[in-house]
């Protein structure tokens, strides 16, 4: 895609740490990723928001180079420091980022976790292979790691199987995990979505503090956009596999020009709330999208040419917006 | 066993009906007394020793589930509330105490009883653990409908299709094994599959967390909607207060084994007694306002509770007799009760519910000690 990048030029760094351009992912006849284009500079931490099977893990996934050649078919670039093109990164590559340089907090901690070894284990495992760490080193760096997130009893939690941990002590084995080898670009999908508030509240801030004091950057898949307005710098909403609007998350979640957008905001529930009205319906079937806008069969402000024609992604001030009608702007 | 939709007078609302000698419609769904779950766990101790040692993940618990009721269960990570399910649900023995169901120890019930399987319906926190990897997402909700004999083979297809639309999924993944699905698509399909047996009770772990807003809206409307019409009475588990407020008439805060707050959702959020409630209460996400650190202090271990009250480390309120003996759940005011010596004024300027945190703040400021940060 040949979007201009607004913001880019507004974080002022030379070249960003990743940029993904026209990102397309297919599945069988499914285009599960439709030209997805996002930037991150260094220090940067971005919000992946957007409905439920919109395909944010699945760049998560592409971006760890975990989806493999015969399983989809991607086309775009995604250039990653002095790395050109992820997407032809033979797997050799791969195994000098993966878990090094780019790491990645699952969605699902329980399946991600291997049942068979000790929480202890597979850190002390990763500690080793990844840093070359001796043993006793690299179990002292766990405690730590451990304590870190929160885990008390560290030294009994590190002898514990992932079945003797909570849902959200899963969670957070799996931040530690992710931070250990200091990466410089962390991806954390959904990373806080089984912990307590306050709990949460101190995750979101350890890894802000880690990504900050290295300037490396984060990539988070947030469904809470009060919590993505608290910590990060940019949003991107993403509708059926495409991006609808993208930019400073503050200006996007304050004033939401995007229609989608604004059903996502309008759907935050808050202490109190006394009804919702979300509109019927999801995002259509992959195997039937429709030929203009993907929005289009819930769109308030749908005209006539948004079931014919495709809106393109273009620079508005500062974001980029997908829309024939957008809210006018502020 | 009673069949709870049919007998429709008896079902009444959550709170007050503890009028004795009545009908079995009348008994709490579930009641769990003074439960005790620990679990044995090593931890080195010096050189190459290790020694074992015992974890309370449930200590002491009380709670009434009445028919028709709704009841947020919300806490720290690790304080026991999956537990606390499984405990419910016949699925782990307690140590100590009773988990009843319908006045019958519930494991003896599971055993026996066909129709507790049916009644009753769980969706479990790693939703995509509890999905049978080999089955395809129809073959999973319609084994339920099958198993109870809820409909013929020839209507299933039908009803399998109707319920996916009912949580929001395109047809087309009827076909596909959760491993092909979303995160929430795979939570969605969880529901699906407990609601295919139309239970009268819906116990769920974390259901609509990791889904975006307006999907959990949809299913929020759905569970309401239930709830309204066919007297579901629900259990939730959620780190969402907004989940729990719009759910939920009741709540229960646990902290470290222990639920240390209960009464109607509103009242609790909007002037919470327990100063643990009040941390949660200001910890929660709000547009563009900083991520603060809401609580200072040490967490204790669950292996080594300090003497006394277990939120003594961390409580900006402490005071000395904190830590000589651990606090109750005692009435504080009209259905509403606490465990802590000093609870914070929960009676007078009860908050309006959609006040920010500083509304709060207020409420509690009507407490000496208030502002002094006390930093364990
Ligand atoms: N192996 C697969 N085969 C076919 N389709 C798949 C496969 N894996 C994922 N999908 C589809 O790709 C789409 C994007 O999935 P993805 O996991 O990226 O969604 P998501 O945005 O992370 O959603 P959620 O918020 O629910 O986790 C979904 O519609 C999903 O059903
Ligand atoms: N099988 C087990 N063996 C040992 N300890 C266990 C086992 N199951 C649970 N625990 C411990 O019991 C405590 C309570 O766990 P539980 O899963 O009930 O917490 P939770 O409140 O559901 O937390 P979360 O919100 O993180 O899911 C934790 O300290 C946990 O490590
Ligand atoms: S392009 Fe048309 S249908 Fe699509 S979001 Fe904009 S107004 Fe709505
Ligand atoms: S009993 Fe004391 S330490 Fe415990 S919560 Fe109440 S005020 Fe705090
Ligand atoms: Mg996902
Ligand atoms: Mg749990």
């Amino acid at each position: 895609m040949t979007a201009p990048d607004a913001h880019q030029a507004a974080a002022g760094d030379a070249l960003p740490l990743l940029a993904v351009e026209g990102l397309t992912l297919e599945r069988g006849p499914s285009r599960i990723l439709d030209g997805v284009s996002l930037t991150l500079g260094r220090g940067e931490t971005l919000a992946l928001v957007g409905e439920s099977g919109a395909g944010k893990s699945t760049i998560a996934f592409a971006l760890m180079g975990l989806i493999g050649k015969g399983e989809a078919k991607i086309a775009g670039r995604m250039r990653f420091d002095e790395v050109e093109d992820l997407v032809s990164l033979n797997e050799r590559g791969w195994g000098r980022l993966r878990g090094r340089r780019i790491a990645m907090v699952f969605q699902d901690a329980g399946a991600a976790l291997d049942p068979c070894y000790t929480v202890g284990g597979q850190l002390v495992s990763v500690l080793r292979r990844q840093l070359g760490l001796s043993r006793a080193k690299a179990r002292e760096r766990a405690l730590e790691l451990l304590e870190g997130v929160g885990i008390n009893d560290a030294e009994a939690r590190l002898s514990a199987y992932p079945h003797e941990l909570s849902g959200g002590m899963q969670q957070r084995v799996m931040v530690a995990i992710a931070l250990a080898c200091n990466p410089e670009l962390l991806l954390a999908d959904e990373p806080t979505s089984a912990l307590d508030v306050t709990i949460q509240a101190q995750i979101i801030r350890l890894i802000l503090t880690e990504i900050r004091a290295r300037g490396a950057s984060c990539v988070f898949v947030l469904h809470d956009l009060a919590l993505a307005s608290q910590s990060c710098d940019k949003i991107v909403v993403l509708y059926a596999g495409q991006v609808m609007e993208a930019g400073p998350s503050r200006g996007i979640l304050e004033h939401p020009r995007h229609p989608y957008t604004r059903l996502l905001k309008s759907c935050v529930l808050e202490i109190g709330t006394e009804t919702l009205d979300p509109p019927e319906g999801g995002v259509p079937s992959y195997g039937d999208m429709p030929a203009g806008c993907r929005f289009a069969t819930r769109c308030p402000n749908a005209l006539p040419r948004c079931f014919a024609e495709r809106p393109v992604l273009a620079a508005e001030g500062e974001r980029l917006i997908a829309c024939f009608n957008p809210e006018p702007r502020q | 066993m009673t069949k709870p939709g049919t007998a429709a007078p008896a079902a009444s609302p959550a709170q007050g009906t503890n009028a004795p000698g009545t009908g079995a419609s009348d008994r709490p769904v579930f009641e769990l007394l003074d439960v005790e779950k620990r679990f044995t766990v090593s931890r080195p101790a010096g050189f190459l020793k290790r020694e074992k040692r015992s974890l309370a993940a449930l200590d002491g618990v009380r709670l009434t589930v009445r028919r028709g009721a709704s009841i947020a269960l919300v806490g720290e990570s690790g304080s026991g509330k999956s537990t606390l399910l499984r405990v419910l649900l016949g699925l782990a023995e307690p140590s100590d105490g009773k988990a009843l169901y319908l006045g019958q120890p519930v494991k003896e019930v599971r055993a026996k009883s066909r129709d507790f399987a049916r009644s009753v319906a769980m969706i479990y926190q790693d939703a995509r653990a509890s999905l049978d990897p080999r089955m395809t997402v129809s073959a999973l909700i319609a084994e339920p409908l099958l198993h109870f004999g809820l409909c013929g083979r020839e209507a299933v297809g039908e009803r399998v299709a109707a319920l996916l639309t009912r949580v929001g999924l395109p047809a087309e993944i009827a076909g596909r094994y959760p491993a092909a699905l979303s995160g929430g698509q795979v939570r969605r399909v969880a529901i699906a599959r407990a609601l295919a047996a139309e239970p009268t009770v819906l116990i769920a772990d974390e259901a609509v967390s990791g889904l975006d807003v307006s999907t959990q809206a949809q299913l929020l409307n759905l569970l309401r909607g239930l709830k309204r019409e066919m007297g579901l009475t629900l259990l939730f588990i959620t780190h969402d207060l907004g989940v729990a407020s719009y759910l939920c008439e009741e709540i229960a805060i646990m902290y470290l084994g222990r639920i240390v707050e209960t009464g109607p959702t509103d009242a609790v959020l909007s002037a919470p007694a327990h100063p643990y409630s009040l941390a949660l209460r200001r910890a929660a996400p709000e547009f563009f306002a900083p991520i603060t650190d809401p609580l200072e202090g040490e967490i204790p271990s669950p292996l080594d509770l300090p003497p006394g009250c277990r939120f003594a480390t961390r409580c900006p309120f402490v005071e000395d007799d904190c830590r000589s003996a651990e606090p109750i759940l005692a009435p504080v005011a009209r259905g509403r009760t606490v465990a802590c010596r000093h609870p914070l004024n929960a009676e007078d300027s009860p908050v309006s519910p959609q006040m920010p945190a500083p509304a709060v703040t207020h409420a509690v400021g009507s407490r000496p000690g208030e502002g002094a940060e006390v930093s364990a």
